[in-house]
């Protein structure tokens, strides 16, 4: 296949992405691991782009991890989700915006359940008004958060103080791009670009700068695997997946890793730590790893924000380096501080994966 | 056509997810848990369309249901349309129903799963929340980890969240309200139902192993089946 082609590929999948006015759904996953990133996202939406975006403070979880570790049956998911839906229709909302790619994913799986089973559809309506009372309308366009950084992507880039570029050669950064399995492996043409060649992430990394690294297991997902991490006894499944994925992109020699889905991010990072202690094996130059980020991360880097206030010291794989490269100033000795300064401590240095402290 | 095919068959997920399987092994060739464990989708999916309830019974109380990891990749390359990681959510479901998950090692991890995260979604309004990832049982968090978990209040408190505060925001309390409607949607689901299930059954089981139920996370129960591998589920 010519190479020009391939990149083409993904214009066969285009979705309608809302233009304004978003019902925001946070993600259990990336709140707990990466609040900054979430915080993020709503800054630039409102204060970059102008914005209206609507924080709603009774949604709850989705329920999805409980449905995909299979102990929360179909009927009480899709009542939850209803409810969800709900709350944006009281708030005066059509357009909804999900935070974690599990949800986006049953969101999506849920819609065209009730397109193919109307009686569904009906039946979960009568769940939840027996349940609360409430009654709900079918957003008019749901879109993932990375959708919306997507659809924004050169306005973003517009208003940048950085590009993803190396400041000493001036070369783009090499950088691997890692969307979550249910983005769009269940239903491609909710996704951009589908599921083969996704565009979500790859536009991004091409708007700001960055050259997209295509390698074997680009869309191997990361292991989580829902139980297979959850339950300790399974956890050799999920670290066995992230460790395939970074054998087969170490010989291409990433920058960095760009990923959508809240919990990829966290295990891309924590296993590179893992293996290290395991094996004394680190994935990039002198003893450094490949730094993981959540394009919302990503977008706040670029637009100069301070990293220790979107949260990149929460990573165990450290971002310095990757900042010196693009030129991103820092204060070392703040980034395990408080927000007032106040001394937190600092973490264990690990054994072999090289840390950055002060 | 036996009585557990027809339940299966009256799985929403099952419907939509087998059409005449052609064995192909496409599945199988993607599978991320076809790697790593010793199976195979495309012999799930035989197995069912037999229609054969002894097998099926066996299935459902064997660990093979319990090996993927869900992320539907088998959806995606399919040249039929079907999706066999949803079949196993059928499966999964009605070993539960049925009490067949207590008799493998991965089936009774479901007794774990939702005394962790099934629990937690009713208590606390998230599926994951920072002040239970506790280092203890989960080593390969690593330092930075087990740092921000020593200091939440303050690290929360600097990214923006609004750490089990009122209103909105990252990792905001869920109101006692919000929670009510949740456990009644649970009611009224079946959800509690299923919750009630896997309780009663793994209590069985435990009395059968001589083990300590009890009501938490740290019964003899509970360690024994968040940490238990007989190390015969891979590949030799």
């Amino acid at each position: 296949m010519k190479l020009e082609g391939k990149r083409l590929i993904w214009q066969e999948y285009q979705k309608e992405i809302a233009d304004d006015h978003y019902f925001y759904a946070r993600s259990c996953i990336r709140q707990t691991f990466f609040p900054g990133a979430e915080a993020v996202f709503v800054k630039i939406m409102k204060d970059e782009l102008g914005k209206d975006i609507h924080d709603e403070q009774h949604h709850t979880s989705c329920t999805g991890i409980g449905y995909h570790a299979d102990v929360v049956p179909f009927d009480t998911t899709m009542t939850v989700i209803a409810r969800q839906f709900a709350l944006m229709t009281e708030a005066g909302y059509e357009n909804y915006a999900a935070s974690c790619v599990t949800s986006f994913g049953l969101y999506t799986e849920v819609l065209e359940t009730w397109h193919h089973f109307p009686e569904k559809e009906a039946q979960v309506r009568e769940f939840l008004y027996k349940a609360t009372g409430r009654e709900f309308n079918k957003p008019k366009n749901l879109a993932h958060a990375s959708d919306i950084v997507y659809k924004f992507r050169h306005q973003i880039a517009a208003k940048a103080k950085y590009k993803l570029i190396d400041k000493n050669t001036g070369e783009p950064l090499k950088v691997v791009e890692h969307i979550g399995c249910h983005y769009s492996k269940m239903f491609p043409h909710k996704g951009i670009g589908g599921a083969e060649y996704p565009y979500v992430l790859s536009g991004m990394i091409e708007a700001w700068g960055g050259e997209v690294i295509d390698y074997p297991e680009r869309r191997h997902c990361c292991g989580f695997g829902f139980r297979q991490y959850i339950v300790q006894a399974n956890r050799g499944f999920s670290l066995s997946c992230s460790k395939k994925k970074f054998d087969s992109m170490e010989p291409y020699q990433p920058d960095m890793i760009i990923t959508n889905c809240p919990g990829c991010p966290m295990f891309l990072d924590r296993w590179q730590y893992a293996l290290s202690e395991m094996e004394g094996k680190t994935y990039g130059k002198n003893n450094n790893g490949i730094p993981v980020f959540t394009y919302e991360e990503v977008a706040g880097m670029i637009m100069g924000y301070d990293p220790w206030k979107i949260g990149l010291q929460l990573h165990q794989v450290s971002a310095e380096p990757l900042l010196d490269k693009i030129g991103i100033p820092y204060d070392p000795l703040s980034k395990f501080k408080g927000k007032n300064g106040e001394d937190l401590g600092i973490p264990e240095t690990p054994n072999y994966l090289k840390f950055y402290a002060d | 056509m036996g009585e557990l095919y027809n339940r299966l068959a009256a799985d929403i997920r099952f419907v939509e997810s087998l059409k005449a399987c052609i064995n192909c092994g496409t599945c199988t060739a993607i599978c991320p848990a076809s790697e790593f464990y010793n199976y195979d989708p495309r012999i799930i999916a035989t197995t069912v369309q037999s229609q054969d309830d002894e097998k099926i019974r066996e299935l459902m109380s064997s660990d093979v249901i319990w090996y993927c990891g869900e992320c539907m990749s088998c959806k995606t390359r399919c040249p039929r349309g079907n999706t066999p990681g949803m079949l196993i959510m059928a499966l999964r479901s009605l070993s539960q129903d049925m009490g067949f998950f207590t008799e493998s090692e991965k089936g009774r991890q479901q007794l774990a799963l939702k005394r962790g995260i099934g629990d937690q979604i009713l208590s606390a309004g998230y599926c994951v929340h920072p002040q239970t990832v506790d280092p203890a049982m989960h080593p390969e968090q690593g330092p930075v980890w087990d740092w921000a978990f020593e200091n939440l209040n303050p690290v929360m408190d600097k990214l923006g969240a609004n750490f089990n505060g009122e209103g909105a925001g990252a990792l905001r309390k869920i109101s006692r309200d919000d929670l009510d409607e949740l456990k009644r949607i649970f009611e009224v689901t079946g959800g509690q139902e299923r919750y009630d299930k896997i309780e009663d059954f793994s209590k069985q089981k435990a009395a059968e192993m001589g083990l300590e139920f009890g009501t938490d996370t740290h019964s003899e129960y509970f360690n024994h089946i968040y940490t238990a591998n007989n190390q015969k589920h891979n590949h030799e």
